[in-house]
């Protein structure tokens, strides 16, 4: 009890690192490319896609702390199991607090919420992250990955709403009296409720990212 | 501890599996009744949509409360027949679960049947239908008027169907007409067609089908067949009576 150890502030430069990195340079969807199907699936208007991000927030960072927490108890031969548990169950969790309180969402993101198991950037922070690292910095990581994916979900889902069905958060942005049927000039672009729109804006942003932060071009 | 060893390996994934399964057991039994309500108050709605009514639940403060208190207005009575047009007594119509009614053969279903009265003091009489669309189940509620031929109002809905092509089914414009369509031509129970490239105005058997839509479209033109066919009888000897009882007025 003599010696008093450092402590590391809870906001080091580090460790807020391990949120903002996530966020642009090494961000799930556009950088690893992980977790591409839902974004595809639940991102034609923004309201579902707000919840998705939500969600998938909660999960990483309950799934990285809880697993942080038992990391030393693990058994290493039956990692993945324990894993694929502990984020089987969060998902549940989430699934039944949808269905009972946001019913009309969790109707739109219907077996997406279900196969957010599935999303690779869970397990992937799950076995690169919060295996080797204490519960707090375990639960930024989390938080930052699922900000970094949410980030790219709702920018999808504004373009996607707006230009697809001329709503903002189910509310009319674009005037009725605009629309061909009413005498006007324009039409919703019916491409981009269909899914390839998704991939098409995601390869934008991938664009524009790559364009501003040159170090994520590859060299060859 | 030798983390490694089959005997760790074995308790901690029981005593892991067993914590998990108690866990969850615990949220879903928690959150049932919230759940419930959700569902009920969907079918409510639906119910309701189906004669134009409820239609400002969107923007309703709470969409319970308000849901309820325009189903128990307008819906006055729900009955429970069986394919010969009998009463059936002791089922709640509400509670019956459609999905389980349709696998049976048609003369052993027990077959809801909800009647609005609105405010001009006419009945409605609202079925439930259950089909299949193309990705997934389609279901649906219609309402007749009191000669039970004429088709008052239709809301469908859907699981899965493409965006834009067969999920056009739940959109008012589609939904709109089929209003004072009828499912009995001279006495024979028809049905309403869902016609490829257009039904034409004049028909009165016939809507557009949904372009792009054509397996969702004949999915629910089998579902409104297959769900109004057991209420046929229960139908006709009811317009007898009505035009009995009517005769010597006339």
């Amino acid at each position: 009890m003599s010696q008093k150890v450092e402590k590391e502030p809870l906001f080091s430069s580090k460790n807020v690192k391990l949120i903002t990195d996530p966020i642009n340079v090494t961000n799930p969807v556009t950088v690893l490319v992980l977790g591409i199907c839902s974004a595809l699936a639940v991102t034609v208007k923004l309201k579902p896609a707000f919840v998705m991000a939500l969600s998938v927030i909660a999960v990483t960072i309950l799934a990285n702390v809880i697993t942080s927490a038992l990391r030393k108890g693990i058994p290493p031969r039956i990692r993945i199991i324990v894993q694929l548990v502990v984020v089987a169950a969060l998902v549940i969790l989430v699934d039944e607090v949808l269905k009972a309180f946001v019913y009309d969402v969790s109707k739109q993101l219907s077996v997406f919420v279900g196969l957010i198991i599935t999303n690779c950037i869970i397990m992937g922070r799950i076995e690169a992250f919060a295996l080797g690292n204490k519960p707090w910095p375990s639960a930024l990581d989390g938080l930052g990955n699922g900000i970094g994916y949410g980030v790219i979900l709702i920018v999808v889902a504004f373009f996607r709403e707006l230009l697809g069905s001329g709503t903002l958060w189910d509310y009319q942005v674009i005037p009725d009296s605009f629309f061909i049927k009413n005498g006007g000039f324009y039409e919703n672009n019916g491409l981009f409720i269909l899914p390839p729109m998704a991939l098409i804006l995601v390869g934008v942003i991938i664009w524009i990212q790559r364009s501003w932060k040159r170090q994520l071009v590859e060299k060859n | 501890m030798n983390k490694r060893s089959n005997i760790y390996i074995f308790v901690y994934s029981g005593v892991m599996v067993i914590v998990v399964a108690a866990l969850l057991a615990l949220a879903s039994t928690a959150l049932k009744p919230f759940q419930q309500r959700n569902i009920e108050t969907e079918k409510r709605l639906d119910i309701l949509k189906s004669i134009g009514m409820a239609q400002e639940a969107a923007t309703a403060p709470s969409k319970h409360s308000y849901v309820g208190d325009q189903y128990t207005k307008y819906i006055v009575e729900q009955l429970v027949i069986n394919s010969k047009g009998e009463l059936i007594n002791g089922i709640e119509a509400f509670r019956i679960d459609l999905k389980v009614e349709m696998a049976k053969p048609i003369t052993e279903r027990n077959l809801p049947l909800f009647v609005a009265q609105l405010d001009n003091s006419t009945k409605k009489f609202i079925i439930p239908l259950l089909g299949r669309g193309l990705w997934g189940p389609i279901w649906g509620y219609i309402s007749l008027s009191e000669d039970y031929n004429t088709i008052y109002g239709a809301s469908f809905a859907h699981k899965g169907e493409t965006p834009g092509l067969g999920a056009e089914i739940s959109t008012v414009v589609f939904q709109e007409q089929f209003k004072n369509k009828m499912i009995f031509n001279n006495g024979n129970f028809v049905s309403v067609k869902v016609v490829k490239g257009g039904a034409g105005e004049n028909n009165p058997y016939g809507v557009d089908a949904v372009s792009g839509g054509t397996i969702t479209s004949v999915g629910l033109e089998e579902m409104i067949k297959d769900c109004l066919e057991g209420y046929q009888s229960f139908f006709v000897k009811n317009m007898k009576k009505e035009t009995e009882s009517y005769e010597p007025e006339s």
